[in-house]
């Protein structure tokens, strides 16, 4: 082996080290931007249809069905929630400023009762224009929601494009949710 | 008070710390002998510093401090004293403080049972330990305290993770830290015969046994999870390639081929830049576990909660120390040439194979390790990689392996002949052969490989030892006498191999369990991997911080009681697995649930279980037998070079 490849061979160690670094690198910075998230599952809907349900309404606003998601003006972000969940009132400063914006978002609600409902819509106010009310649980299992909050971005063809299991970001409503609102617009 | 020094301590351990890698790294360049004086004590004042906070934490968790945040997070007044100490370490922060402490123990080590290195070795040595030290003691300070205080203090702590309060568990974490973190000592060793420009038989001589110990505590400290595993959480198996487990068997695979390789450089100044790199790449993987785990980029069971900020500090920190090392050993290493030459057919061919395949099991496990987060950040897909693709590649790595490891011992240096070795190998060969179309008629071809590689291992290793007492030649008494005498090294290795070969065997073993789930009453009875099981009772026993139901199940004549246990503080309900074990089958009951006052029980026959560990346990034994070689021995006469 020629003195040079003998050089070249031992910096592979450091080359491939290198490049690994830069790979971490890149996957710390888009775990700090929300980018990527290692525990998320990717939801079996994207890119489908939602399920076939027909919700009632609830907390005085109208519920709505898998129709009213087949061909919506614009898209329409579908968030499930519930008033005993914890974590459900960190995003309600993120869904009212989408609501402002004139996004349509639609709530489920899941597992809940009346009263406990009210309650919560009063403290921490309403962003949704529609609110169905999934007391039984079992349109949170054809859609796969396995915890709330969830929420799923639903196109003009009512194709799902983009499902978030936990609190909306600030972040993430920038770096995710508006390049596609914009896109499916 | 307690708490600020400890914090004050730990303050004060990274600037020690940090002397002791100026001092030690540019005092050799000084030609001062205070300067090569000054990093032995510096190593041990910095130790003294560590140990102080360590302590203080400790005290704070004995006494519940609930002003101090790690303490009121994980632990609370009603866990017993014990877990109150283990649960220190059982959590984020506290970890990375044990962390560093083992590692200034390292350094305390070096300093102390050093006196016999060439001076300026040891300074440098030293110096490499104090920088790695500096950085992890700084980023404990900086981002991960364990110090600090929350006001006001809660009234009681949020308590431990139930899962956590297992004896095992408490000395899980630090057998295998000490594995980890103890080849920083082979690493540095590596460091600065690089920068000293030479690797000789003596670095071989005095590498060897630091890593040895590691290795030791590695080998245990994975046997001790893995058995941990198996008979708490519930799930009957012994190892899941989790990723946690993955970043744990990478420097153990490193290190195995590191022990190997050194031999070489010891007896025949050979594989020198094999064994400079094996001794960089099992630290670095050591450090690049603790990176991944921390960190949150891989997603695995073992929950520490995710924080991206840390992760950058600690990849800041492992880009200086292993490409700094890695930059080191491009531009020194070209410059290391063997002075042995040997035939292909060796002692030094086999252990080239052995290195070759560890280090393609290497990258193996840990190309299957990081796939899901690289495939993500090219593609944006997200997947997992699970057991199917580690057995379909590890397993046909591991037979050479296997091949090599009974024939290795066997073949003298330079060059062998085939025929001799093939001839004393015979009945082991035999044998092997024999288990291996007798399983294959009966169970699957994997299950007969294993077996039969375990056989293998087994007899070439006992084939070997007995040939070098002379069985055979002598009488049987005076061969166990030439067997007692002989070096511990050689009956070390010996039983290395060996416990080698029984874990092999009680992995293929496990291969043929059966188990079932059934929903008993009580009285009623499951027929289950030919065994009669009958539920004869469900009853309820308080314990000291939860309650418990307990399920007596009886089985041809023995009793077991698997339990469920409600820790009302954390609201978590753990199952506590019943084993009953004779050696080679385990009988193991799991409670899982109770519909209407039934019980729901998992029940399993694991047959040869119990040699998984076992041979974990002998492979370590192994390794201390051969540290008490007399060739090792602490004061030992041993060239001095400088």
């Amino acid at each position: 082996m020629s003195p040079l490849r003998r050089r070249l061979l031992f910096g592979v160690p450091l080359a491939l080290v290198s490049a690994g670094g830069a790979a971490m690198y890149t996957l710390l910075e888009r775990m700090r931007t929300d980018q990527y998230d290692p525990h998320a599952f990717p939801s079996p809907l994207l890119g489908k249809p939602v399920p076939a349900f027909s919700l009632p309404g609830a907390g005085g606003l109208p519920g709505f069905a898998s129709t009213d998601l087949a061909a919506p003006p614009r898209p329409v972000l579908v968030n499930w929630f519930s008033s005993w969940c914890a974590v459900c009132p960190q995003e309600a400063p993120q869904l009212a400023a989408l609501a402002r914006q004139g996004v349509p978002v639609w709530g489920i609600d899941y597992e809940d009762t009346p009263a406990a409902l009210a309650q919560f819509l009063s403290t921490n106010g309403t962003p949704y224009a529609r609110i169905g009310d999934d007391k039984s649980g079992l349109t949170a299992i054809n859609w796969g929601v396995y915890g709330v909050p969830e929420t799923f971005m639903i196109d003009k063809t009512g194709i799902v494009r983009w499902h978030f299991a936990g609190a909306l970001t600030d972040d993430l409503v920038t770096v995710q949710l508006q390049p596609l609102l914009e896109r499916y617009a | 008070m307690i708490p600020e020094l400890g914090h004050f301590a730990l303050a004060l351990a990274v600037a020690i710390a940090g002397a002791q890698a100026v001092i030690g790294l540019f005092g050799p360049l000084l030609r001062d002998p205070r300067a090569l004086t000054a990093a032995p004590l510096l190593a041990i004042s910095q130790f003294a510093a560590a140990a102080c906070a360590f302590g203080a934490l400790v005290w704070a968790g004995v006494v519940s401090d609930f002003t101090v945040e790690n303490i009121a997070n994980f632990s609370s007044a009603e866990v017993p004293l014990f877990y109150r100490i283990s649960g220190v370490w059982g959590n984020h922060d506290g970890s990375i403080l044990l962390w560093c402490l083992i590692l200034s123990l390292c350094g305390l080590a070096v300093a102390v049972a050093g006196g016999n290195l060439p001076a300026t070795l040891r300074a440098r040595v030293l110096g490499v330990l104090g920088l790695v030290s500096a950085g992890f003691l700084l980023f404990t300070l900086t981002v991960s305290n364990p110090f600090t205080r929350i006001w006001p203090p809660p009234q009681d702590g949020q308590g431990m993770n139930p899962i956590l309060q297992d004896p095992g568990l408490a000395f899980h974490p630090p057998v295998l830290y000490i594995g980890y973190v103890g080849f920083s000592v082979a690493f540095a060793f590596a460091i600065a015969a690089l920068l000293e420009g030479r690797v000789d038989a003596a670095f071989g001589r005095w590498v060897r046994p630091w890593a040895l110990v590691s290795w030791c505590f590695l080998t245990s400290g994975i046997a001790l999870g893995s058995w941990w595993s198996y008979y708490t959480l519930g799930w009957g198996g012994y190892w899941f390639w989790d990723p946690v487990e993955n970043a744990s068997l990478l420097p153990w695979l490193t290190g195995t081929a590191l022990l190997h390789c050194a031999i070489v450089v010891e007896k025949r100044e050979a594989l020198k830049a094999w064994t400079v790199l094996f001794a960089i790449a099992t630290f670095s993987l050591s450090l690049t576990g603790t990176f991944l785990v921390r960190s949150g980029i891989l997603n695995s069971v073992h929950s520490f909660a995710a924080s991206p900020d840390q992760g950058l500090f600690i990849l800041a920190l492992l880009g200086i120390t292993i490409g700094g090392s890695l930059l080191l050993f491009a531009i020194r290493a070209p410059a290391l040439t063997a002075s042995g030459i040997y035939a292909p057919l060796s002692r030094e061919s086999a252990l080239v194979l052995n290195n070759v395949f560890l280090g393609a099991s290497t990258a193996v496990v840990f190309t299957g390790t990081l796939y899901p987060p690289i495939l993500n950040l090219f593609t944006g897909i997200q997947l997992s990689v699970g057991a199917p693709f580690f057995n379909q590649t590890v397993i046909p790595l591991s037979v050479p392996i296997i091949l090599t490891m009974g024939a290795g011992p066997l073949l003298a240096w330079k060059r062998a002949s085939l025929a001799p070795v093939v001839q004393r190998l015979a009945l082991a060969g035999a044998v092997a052969l024999v288990v291996l179309l007798a399983m294959t008629a009966d169970t699957n071809l994997i299950t007969a490989l294993g077996l039969a590689g375990g056989a293998w291992v087994i007899l070439s290793a006992l084939t070997d030892l007995a040939l070098r007492a002379g069985l055979g030649r002598v009488a049987p008494t005076a061969a166990l006498g030439r067997l007692v005498a002989l070096p511990r090294a050689q009956i070390g290795a010996a039983l290395g191999h060996i416990g080698f070969g029984v874990t092999v065997v009680g992995i293929a073993g496990m291969t043929l369990a059966s188990q079932s789930v059934v929903v008993l009453s009580p009285g009623q009875s499951a027929q289950i991997g030919g065994y009669s099981w009958k539920l004869d009772a469900i009853t309820a026993a308080p314990g000291p911080n939860y309650n418990q139901h307990i399920a007596t199940i009886s089985v041809d004549g023995l009793v077991l009681h698997p339990a469920r246990r409600f820790f009302s503080a954390q609201g978590v309900i753990t199952s506590d697995a019943a084993i009953h074990t004779n050696g080679f089958l385990d009988l193991y009951a799991v409670f899982a649930g109770e519909p209407n006052g039934n019980a729901e029980l998992r029940l399993s026959v694991h047959p040869l279980a119990p040699e998984i560990w076992l041979g974990g346990l002998i492979m370590a034994l192994g390794g201390f037998f051969s540290l008490s070689d007399r060739r090792l021995r602490l004061g030992a006469p041993s060239r001095r070079i400088v």
